[in-house]
């Protein structure tokens, strides 16, 4: 049966109410701090460590994201780990929250569907984040542009927004993580519980837990081994295993975008290498050609957990 | 009877094997005030939600000002506004922004918004609190708000579930007259209840809900026939005195004489006996102390009813 109306309708204004809630509400700011003091602490470390040991390189700026000294984990390393701790806080209490205020039925008995609410929630919190990260892209190239004084080449400007949406993908997919969650489960406390625990098993315990499968499944050659390499199948299936968390596409395909001469993301034998200049820069196309997959995986991951999430909101009971 | 804004023919609900809604028939006349009342959990929150298109049918059809829920909720959702039990608001907002993101939603003009608001709060006299913040709201407050976002929508019919209960008093009686002040503008209003008083304060018909079906239906007065006899139920209590029951079955108009319990007596009468029944206990030496009339209230029908029902033999002569 087929129903009548628009699904859109009310999914404005519900993203212009949410996304009012989310930059006034206390966690929002407190995030927002947090990424603007960090972002300003590691610009200034690699800003000192650029001008000390990079003499002369072509894509200075782009080295502002990803340089790293000993003590201070790069731009991109804190990213890669505080992204999904806003998207969470932003996602946890979406649908059950309107539950838990029993608000749920008043909004849903408006002239709207499901989708509108779900839909505009989701954008909002898109949006929210969107912000946060150009805000945080504008102070780290402004603040390289002051003090390292190189206007920023057009090459520099297309790889760091291209860079920016991959993070927005990235965002994107633990966003709609957390809003699935909040879907499946009726307590917020329950929800946020969860989200936690896989975002910290998948970035610190998974990449350890994944090369030790993947011995299992391919187990190492020992003639590999007794020349001290790795068995390529096992490296394979390692890095295969390890793509699974959304955190590790991230900084792969982050890596590539923003350090041109990436080559080649896995492992690469020597005589692929033949006639290849060490050091030279691939273009913009060569890059992207290589994060396809990555970037695929990560927008694809943000589709399948929100159409999950809406399948289940659509089928659930209104009634707390 | 006008013209009914709502037709149920055997509309069923399902929930895997359980029936919450066993194919119940109503109408509801354009105007009037329908009490849906029952028992928690005997199905009249989930033909509520059948109504408005928030919950899928199982069986049968419904119609709601012309329209099917099922195929359109929009355009019911559009006309008909619904107070759900312990309706919520957003407690950081105020009273008057938490009305104006229900307009928006309604596709109310947004220069109309301000002054349908500021009506429909005056309306509920909530006028001087629009600017603070629901979370101090107490629940009366609450409940007069949502009533208010009905009338801010200009509906044709309004259904309120559980309206009335956990308020006080005061609030109780305010609401009713608020209920009855939409009567009188021509909205009709279904109501769902267990409070029987207040129910059969201000509905012109009710429906009694019994394990998801409608056990009786009509006015309370024609129910009250239906289910307790025609006429009035005397209760005599008298001391020492000899041979009272043949007396009092002897005055004109009393049907029956049933001693329940001790010196108690119950007569049904076609009139008010207690004159009869005082000058019967004098005459037989007793000692009167307690003489009472019952009003056929929805209470005694609904207690009656369900005796009946657990106790047939008993029950037949109790409404013979």
């Amino acid at each position: 049966m087929r129903r009548e109306g628009s699904p859109w309708q009310g999914v404005g204004t519900v993203f212009v109410k949410e996304l009012s809630d989310h930059v006034s509400s206390i966690r929002m700011v407190v995030l927002e701090l947090l990424t603007f003091i960090v972002g300003c602490v590691v610009v200034y470390f690699s800003i000192a460590y650029i001008r000390d040991n990079v003499p002369e390189d072509p894509f200075v700026l782009l080295k502002l994201f990803t340089s790293s000294q000993s003590t201070v984990v790069s731009l991109l390393g804190i990213l890669s780990f505080l992204i999904p701790l806003m998207a969470i806080a932003l996602g946890f209490d979406a649908i059950n929250g309107e539950h838990n205020r029993r608000t749920m039925s008043r909004i849903l008995s408006q002239p709207i569907y499901r989708d509108a609410l779900l839909m505009g929630k989701f954008l909002a919190g898109l949006a929210t984040l969107g912000i946060c990260l150009v805000c945080l892209w504008l102070l780290v190239v402004g603040l390289g542009i002051y003090f390292l004084g190189i206007p920023p080449s057009p090459e520099e400007v297309a790889r760091s927004l291209t860079f920016l949406v991959i993070t927005l993908a990235y965002a994107g997919t633990w966003l709609a993580f957390a809003i699935f969650l909040s879907i499946v489960t009726r307590s917020a406390a329950t929800a946020v519980l969860v989200a936690l625990g896989v975002w910290l098993f998948l970035t610190l315990l998974w990449p350890l837990i994944a090369p030790g499968i993947a011995a299992t499944i391919a187990p190492p050659d020992p003639r590999y081994t007794l020349l001290g390499l790795q068995t390529p199948e096992t490296f394979e299936w390692a890095q295969m295993l390890r793509r699974v968390s959304p955190s590790y596409l991230f900084v792969e395909a982050a890596t590539t975008l923003l350090s041109p001469d990436t080559r080649a993301l896995g492992a690469v034998f020597v005589e692929q290498l033949q006639g290849a200049v060490p050091g030279a820069p691939l273009p913009l196309s060569e890059s992207l050609a290589i994060v396809w997959p990555q970037a695929v995986a990560l927008i694809g991951g943000v589709f399948v957990l929100f159409v999950g999430g809406y399948v289940v909101f659509q089928r659930q009971e209104v009634r707390a | 009877m006008n013209a009914p804004v709502i037709t149920a023919r055997g509309l069923t609900k399902r929930y895997g094997t359980a029936t919450a809604v066993d194919a119940v028939d109503f109408d509801v006349a354009k105007g009037e005030i329908f009490g849906l009342l029952g028992p928690n959990g005997a199905g009249k929150t989930t033909t509520i939600l059948m109504m408005l298109g928030l919950t899928e049918v199982t069986a049968g059809t419904i119609e709601v000002l012309g329209h099917d829920p099922v195929r359109d909720p929009l355009a019911v959702k559009r006309r008909v506004g619904y107070l759900p039990d312990q309706v919520g608001f957003y407690d950081t907002l105020t009273a008057e922004d938490n009305l104006a993101y229900s307009a928006r939603l309604m596709g109310i003009a947004p220069r109309e918004c301000g002054a349908r608001i500021d009506e429909a709060l005056a309306r509920v006299r909530l006028a001087d609190v629009a600017r603070k913040k629901v979370r101090t709201f107490s629940r009366g407050m609450r409940q007069r708000l949502g009533l208010a976002e009905i009338v801010m929508k200009r509906a044709e019919i309004a259904i309120l579930d559980e309206p009335t209960s956990g308020l006080d008093p005061q609030a109780t009686i305010e609401f009713l007259e608020m209920i009855e002040s939409l009567k009188r503008v021509g909205v009709s209003v279904l109501l769902s209840s267990h409070m029987l008083d207040q129910v059969q304060r201000v509905c012109d018909r009710v429906a009694l809900f019994q394990r998801g079906r409608i056990v009786l239906m009509g006015p309370v007065a024609a129910l009250a026939r239906q289910v307790l006899g025609a006429g009035f139920v005397v209760e005599v209590e008298a001391d020492s005195a000899t041979d009272l029951d043949a007396r009092l079955g002897a005055i004109p108009g009393v049907s029956s004489v049933k001693r329940v319990g001790g010196d108690r007596y119950r007569l049904i009468a076609d009139r008010d006996v207690r004159p009869d029944a005082a000058r019967a206990v004098v005459a037989a030496n007793g000692a009167l102390r307690r003489l009472s009339v019952d009003d056929p209230s929805l209470e005694t029908i609904y207690s009656r009813f369900f005796q009946q029902q657990t106790s047939p033999g008993e029950g037949a002569r109790d409404a013979a």
